[in-house]
């Protein structure tokens, strides 16, 4: 049945709805709510179609999390946001400095969310997200945890994000880290204990180049079809994991040598676990982190990374230098699939077809931070 | 005491910069401001009771950054905010 889709679309000044009615052939803006605020994050709740989460943070006040159970007509705000434990006497003591990410937890969960933050943490909400607590076999973990480890991680600050939780098995998570520790982390009795899995991704910024952890995924994502098929756009590469195994293979070999396979965002089409899309960006040198060569352009693979396909139509030809965050490219539901990726520059770009065409939907937006899409009745 | 907070609180005090609160310390006066404006603490002050960077308390005009300062009940409270950035 054709249903509407609209784009969450998170930025460093707010946040607007983009909303298109089935066939997508237009886009309306609305907006913005919560103008002023730093948004890094807009989900709404898979389980239910109606509650919505924003992770919000306001100039200089502390980090927050707002909630809408009617797509934004009224707001919420979280009773007891995202904070890390008091800290003991003589301990030196963490603070949120904003809340990153937000994940639903499974759908035999209903209300569970999870929340990444800057400096790395993981958080859980079992009220729809009124409260949350820390996830304390992490954010004390004895190795891995900040407060072990010191800060680190990207010029934005650390950040614990793709929060990954297993179809199959509530107790089942996935996260990764940009930070002090990085990598990714498993954990198979709901947060309680938790392994690295970064066998195979290399770093070029620690002398041993296949270290236990310090790895610096930037997204992480797994197929809804099939949750063991792991792909990971890395600070150094694009990868592959196909669990049981544990070793990831680097599939950014196979993209061209002039583009590399650095980037941010990573999108799986939802019907096909061989197919996924990245958005490269220069890696060379200082890391200018925009469209290689100033030619913007989508990579798709359609056999699990053994071979890319530039796909550029109706994106600028030359000297447009596009960055885009790991949260700001994504995909939708619909046949043909639509996906979208929002720039810091606050273009927001739109492909109905599969990454055949692309066409920018909205222009002059603040510097977006994240893009998720959703989609309603007929 | 008249506390006066800053714009980017008002949504918390129902768009007042003016309102009134109690108690014998600056810890207690914010606990009173989060039991009438629940939300508003947290967004000033930290989960390790500090003040978060760019928040300023001023007592009868004089800053403070510690929060066990004893009130007598007669001060003037500035909540302000140093805005930066961009």
């Amino acid at each position: 049945m054709p249903r509407a889709t609209v784009l969450l679309t998170a930025t460093r000044k707010g946040l607007w709805f983009l909303h298109a009615a089935a066939g997508r052939r237009g886009w309306r803006v609305e907006g913005p709510h919560f103008l002023g605020h730093e948004l890094h994050h807009a989900v709404l709740d898979p389980r239910d179609g109606r509650t919505l989460l924003v992770a919000a943070k306001t100039g200089h006040l502390g980090p927050t999390v707002f909630r809408s159970l009617d797509f934004g007509k009224s707001w919420k705000e979280a009773a007891q946001p995202p904070a890390f434990r008091k800290a003991s006497e003589g301990e030196t003591g963490l603070a949120v400095h904003h809340v990153f990410w937000l994940s639903p937890a499974h759908a035999s969960e209903p209300g569970v969310w999870y929340a990444g933050t800057s400096p790395e943490g993981l958080f859980r909400s079992e009220d729809g997200g009124a409260s949350w607590e820390p996830v304390t076999g992490f954010n004390d973990h004895p190795q891995y945890s900040i407060g072990v480890a010191g800060v680190g991680g990207t010029p934005d600050g650390p950040v614990l994000h793709s929060i990954l939780v297993d179809p199959r098995d509530a107790k089942h998570l996935y996260i990764s880290i940009s930070g002090a520790v990085g990598g990714t982390f498993e954990s198979r009795d709901r947060g309680a204990s938790w392994k690295p899995i970064n066998a195979g991704v290399r770093v070029d910024f620690l002398p041993d180049p296949y270290p236990e952890v310090g790895q610096d995924p930037h997204c992480v994502r797994f197929h809804p079809l099939d949750p063991d098929v792991l792909y990971q756009q890395n600070h150094v590469g694009i990868y592959r994991l196909y669990r049981p195994a544990e070793r990831w293979e680097r599939i950014g070999d196979n993209m061209p040598r002039e583009v590399g396979d650095i980037g941010f965002p990573m999108t799986l089409h939802p019907r096909d676990v061989n197919t996924a899309w990245v958005f490269p960006m220069d890696g060379s040198d200082v890391w200018p982190r925009v469209s290689p060569g100033g030619k913007p352009a989508v990579y798709e693979t359609r056999d699990a990374g053994k071979s890319w396909t530039r796909r550029d139509v109706g994106l600028p030809r030359e000297q447009a230098w596009l960055t885009v965050r790991r949260q700001a490219m994504t995909a939708d539901a619909c046949d043909p699939l639509g996906l979208y990726f929002g720039t810091t520059a606050g273009e927001l770009w739109a492909s109905t077809d599969e990454a055949a065409r692309w066409d920018c939907i909205a222009r002059h937006l603040p510097q977006i931070h994240a893009v998720e899409a959703a989609e309603f009745g007929a | 005491m008249k506390v006066s907070v800053p714009s980017p609180l008002y949504s918390y005090t129902g768009q007042l910069r003016d309102v009134e609160a109690s108690g014998t310390s600056v810890m207690e006066l914010l606990g009173d401001l989060e039991r009438q404006f629940p939300g508003i603490r947290f967004r000033m002050i930290d989960e390790q009771d500090r003040l978060r960077p760019h928040m300023r308390i001023f007592v009868n005009r004089v800053e403070t950054r510690r929060l066990d300062v004893a009130l007598a009940g007669s001060e003037e409270i500035h909540i302000l905010q140093a805005l930066s950035g961009g």
